[in-house]
């Protein structure tokens, strides 16, 4: 794939999302000029960060199929070796550790060679079982269920559930194998899971009274939640006809689930920030933190807006219907 | 030294394995100095703790930027002696030498190569623990830099506290494993006029800086 080829939705999709970061260039541009003295360092370097990561997202996304799974691959590199940094590992398990981040680049070729079946449980499966045979290799037994049960832990965020994005990414209907459905779905997941973290924050913000999860993440609000989810349902119901096969009642749930389980994938990251004592987990992204700030709650609506989709259709991959 | 070899090791070898590979969080870049004459000072747990406290410079300013390293390691066979010179251009630092007394029945001084350094405006990293040690562990410093900053006594000392790339490659041990780094840079110290106190203000500095890490512990 690549820009000629992109469905127009997706491409006048991709001009919204452009569109959407000037008015947010310019809403802090117009804060600056009517109030000098307010302090809108974060809010700028935040939007400043948003440019960045919708330019790199765009360019993977529209170069080839080849760069969007590397691309993708790399985010959940950055994003594991953000865990692994913040966590406690013992020095003992660095070729455990190792071996976790050699899981990245085969996952990532499951997927290129649209192998679902390997996929879904090459590290649920195989991973879970094959790091700590190399962990009993070396024989600390000191902290050993704390160090499986963490690499474990990260990889299954990290690399598992990040990695639905990308088989999103490669799905063909089965009635229609030259169909490009795949650009529209990761853009309708990406898209609405970012829209629906900025709308709760901002609903919350302007709104936001009675707290939902106060020992876990103390700024988020029933007013927050409820506004995001409203919100995202609504854009979800325009964007799901236009970028995907759903029909308006699909989109609609698909919307409520993304703004739902999108809220505990982020909520999950802020117990284990809180958990290691930091508060962000990285400082990649000025104004956001690390990139598992921002891809937190991308780790729970990827692999559950993924089986809904696959529910939904029929698809065409290698060991399903033969391809 | 060999420049554009030189240049081309920073940029198109160490710069992506240490910034991607690795990923280097750097606080307080400012503090560096521009300019020699300047030491600069950190703790010592992997080989890539020069590579990476090079890389803090601009390409300009690397070319007046001279690690000491013991003669003993990196000059034990042709080729890393090659590497080492001409390359990453350390000053190398005969440790046999410490403590030895000359023909003439004067102490020599090993660190001569520093204040030679200082003297051509060089900007010489120094690490105080002489060896990397155990991983991710601080050693105690040995009190050269005293010896050399007594000499030169308008020479500013940056400390600069590294974090992570003990983990990443620690010492006896080949597999390089991803962690994000941290490079903490501190204000510039002086000589204090005495040893003690200030090899005292060095070991402060150090771990006041080791204290903005995040060390998580279950």
């Amino acid at each position: 794939m690549n820009w000629s080829t992109l469905p127009s939705t997706v491409r006048w999709t991709i001009a919204g999302i452009f569109a959407l970061l000037v008015v947010a260039s310019l809403v802090v541009r117009t804060i600056r000029r009517a109030k000098p003295d307010a302090n809108l360092g974060e809010l700028a370097a935040r939007v400043r960060s948003w440019w960045v990561m919708v330019i790199v997202f765009v360019i993977a996304m529209v170069l080839s199929r080849t760069v969007s799974l590397v691309f993708f691959a790399f985010v959940s590199f950055l994003a594991l070796k953000e865990y692994f940094s913040n966590t406690p590992v013992r020095l003992e398990d660095r070729r455990p550790l190792f071996w976790a981040y050699l899981a990245i680049p085969l996952q990532y070729y499951w997927i290129g060679i649209e192998w679902y079946g390997l996929f879904i449980i090459f590290i649920p499966v195989y991973c879970f079982l094959a790091i700590p045979i190399r962990m009993l290799v070396i024989g600390q037994t000191d902290g050993y269920l704390r160090a499986a049960a963490t690499i474990h832990w990260g990889l299954m965020i990290c690399v598992f559930c990040l990695s639905h994005a990308a088989f999103l990414l490669i799905l063909r209907p089965a009635d229609d194998v030259t169909m490009l459905a795949g650009p529209g779905l990761v853009l309708f997941l990406v898209v609405l899971t970012q829209l629906n973290d900025v709308a709760q924050y901002i609903w919350g913000k302007s709104l936001g009274k009675h707290r939902i999860v106060p020992r876990v993440s103390p700024g988020k609000t029933w007013e927050g939640f409820l506004g995001g989810a409203v919100t995202t349902t609504a854009l979800a119901c325009f964007l799901g006809p236009t970028l995907t096969p759903m029909t308006i009642a699909q989109s609609a749930i698909a919307g409520a689930l993304i703004a739902v389980v999108g809220f505990f994938g982020d909520i999950n990251l802020s117990a284990l920030k809180r958990d290691v004592g930091i508060k962000d987990s990285g400082s990649l992204l000025p104004g956001h933190g690390g990139i598992l700030d921002r891809v937190d709650s991308l780790t729970y609506t990827a692999p559950i807006f993924f089986h809904y989709v696959y529910y939904l259709f029929r698809w065409q991959t290698f060991g399903t219907t033969g391809g | 030294m060999h420049h554009t070899l030189r240049y081309l090791f920073f940029n198109g070898i160490a710069r992506p394995l240490l910034l991607i590979l690795i990923g280097l969080n750097v606080r307080r870049r400012h503090l560096l100095p521009a300019r020699g004459p300047a030491l600069l000072i950190a703790n010592h747990n992997s080989h890539l703790d020069t590579l990476m406290l090079m890389l803090l410079f601009s390409s300009k300013t690397r070319r007046r930027v001279r690690p000491v390293a013991a003669a003993d390691y990196f000059l034990k066979n042709r080729v890393l002696a090659w590497f080492a010179t001409r390359i990453i251009g350390i000053l190398p630092i005969e440790r046999s030498n410490i403590g030895r007394t000359g023909s003439d029945g004067q102490r020599v001084d090993p660190l001569l190569v520093v204040t030679e350094a200082l003297d051509r405006e060089e900007i010489v990293i120094l690490f105080p623990e002489g060896t990397r040690g155990d991983p991710e562990q601080l050693g105690t410093f040995q009190s050269g830099v005293a010896h050399i900053v007594r000499k030169r006594p308008r020479v500013p000392v940056t400390p600069v506290f590294i974090h992570g790339l003990g983990k990443a490659l620690p010492r006896g041990e080949a597999l390089l494993v991803p962690f994000f780094c941290d490079a903490f840079v501190g204000e510039p110290i002086f000589w204090t006029g005495d040893r003690a106190s200030f090899m005292n203000k060095v070991h402060d500095c150090i771990t006041t800086l080791a204290g903005e890490a995040n060390r998580p512990t279950w």
